[in-house]
């Protein structure tokens, strides 16, 4: 049931496009910020990246619950797909933080509570997939991995709340934060406007990456039924 | 057969193993003395140093010992596939995970117990005057790795690899533990001693949501 060619490319040419229109926005229609000049326009990109790393890290948890209430592989494709493209855009928020950080704080990196839950949070991630690798039994791979995943979704908040009663350096949230703490209503609608591009780059990452998880299992699927109905061709399959 | 005398009776299993041969014992004692020396070769700390790392140091010993210590818990069932019969048994799945986290907590207190006091001379910290609430911070952070732990130890037995995974899966998870236990426990050797509530409330929190996970989960968790 893999969905259409057309389909799949009009999408990606269209989050394309919404890419482009994205960074021409954010280098050229956003306001320059006062102290931070130029280097404050990677903002646009490291605030939307996390928001869609957040999303996605949810998306596995939501897969997770469905995998084990439903025991459908599909939940299980779901997750696995959600996990590594939160785990890519997690990586570009780790990646953007210290280029942003060095011209501004004059530090790469500082030991502060946004910054080393995302840390923490990554290094669950990839324990997450790596965890998936070492076990050979679809079946329980599956029902593993939801069960790690799920107590490590109920463990961001925990992690974020302690790091952050721990120490805190990282600009408190401006989006949503109290009276005279707003964004300048163009940097706003720019900053929605990136996030809008980055969650169609995330949609075609997942539905691709889904695909592809699809296909495996259903050419494992394949490659037993021939097995079991011919032995002898076992040697030229593999 | 109710869940409080199944989990007294797989408790009483676990520790008559253990006190058989003592292996798990006497390595995470000597696992942890060896991070304490080593850390003080390292670092080569002053008196002052010793006493603002120390607390850190017992917590991250404590930490990488306990990722080791509850690798066999599930993983020493496999050899004789013993964990398939404890599950044909007429009792709940959770019994068998809190009769062997229970167990792996009694354990790992222990250790801490009889650490302690050398601890104390090494790094030259007070404990007497502090020492209901510390073995307070004890109990807690320790009961927050011996949840987690064991759970994990659950999932790392079933994986390739098994001996290198759980400390993998475990130690981001146990960041609020580690960071919570450190504090209290820095509060109660600072010179005015003084115990921080919010952290210990803190551990509490993060004790009582992960036995609530391992009690809802632990059907999947331990299902063949």
């Amino acid at each position: 049931m893999t969905t259409g060619g057309k389909g799949n490319w009009a999408a990606t040419l269209a989050v394309a496009l919404l890419i482009c229109l994205a960074g021409y926005a954010a280098l050229f229609i956003a306001p320059e910020e006062r102290t931070m000049r130029a280097i404050q326009r990677i903002f646009y990109f490291h605030v939307p990246s996390a928001w869609t790393a957040f999303l996605a890290f949810f998306i596995v948890f939501i897969a997770n619950i469905g995998y084990l209430a439903t025991r459908k592989p599909k939940w299980d494709w779901l997750g696995v797909s959600a996990a590594e493209v939160g785990l890519a855009f997690c990586t570009a928020v780790l990646v953007t933080g210290p280029i942003w950080a060095k011209p501004v704080w004059g530090i790469w990196w500082t030991w502060d509570a946004r910054l080393t839950s995302t840390f923490v949070l990554w290094l669950m991630y990839v324990s997450y997939l790596l965890l998936r690798t070492l076990l050979a039994d679809a079946e329980r791979r599956a029902r593993i991995c939801a069960v790690f995943g799920i107590f490590c979704f109920l463990d961001v908040p925990l992690v974020y709340f302690s790091i952050r009663l721990w120490r805190t350096q990282h600009p408190q949230p401006v989006i949503a934060g109290g009276e005279g703490s707003g964004l300048d209503p163009t940097m706003r609608a720019v900053l929605f406007l990136c996030w809008a591009a980055l969650l169609g780059v995330m949609v075609i990452l997942l539905r691709q990456r889904y695909q592809l998880e699809q296909l495996r299992h259903d050419a494992e699927e394949l490659a037993l039924a021939v097995d079991t109905a011919a032995p002898e061709l076992h040697s030229i399959q593999r | 057969m109710g869940l409080a005398r199944a989990v007294a009776v797989i408790l009483a299993k676990e520790l008559r193993l253990e006190f058989r041969s003592r292996e798990l014992l006497n390595t995470t004692v000597v696992f942890v003395l060896l991070i304490v020396v080593l850390f003080s070769f390292s670092f080569d700390p002053t008196v002052e140093e010793s006493r603002r790392f120390g607390p850190g140091l017992l917590w991250m010993a404590f930490l990488f010992a306990g990722s080791l210590m509850l690798q066999p818990s599930f993983l020493r069932e496999q050899a004789n596939d013993t964990l398939h019969a404890l599950r044909m048994a007429p009792v709940e799945p959770f019994a068998i995970l809190l009769g062997k986290i229970l167990a792996n907590f009694l354990l790992m207190m222990l250790a801490e117990v009889l650490l302690l006091p050398v601890f104390a001379v090494l790094y030259n910290v007070q404990v007497l005057p502090v020492l209901a609430p510390l073995l307070l911070v004890f109990v807690l952070g320790t009961l927050g790795v011996a949840v987690a732990g064991t759970a994990f130890s659950a999932i790392s037995a079933q994986a390739r690899m098994r001996e290198m995974l759980l400390p993998l899966l475990l130690l981001p998870i146990l960041t609020p533990v580690l960071i919570s236990s450190v504090e209290c426990t820095a509060g109660l050797l600072a010179d005015p001693a003084e115990l921080k509530r919010d952290w210990l409330q803190y551990l509490i929190g993060f004790d009582v949501i992960f036995l609530a996970a391992s009690y809802l989960l632990c059907d999947y968790l331990l299902e063949e």
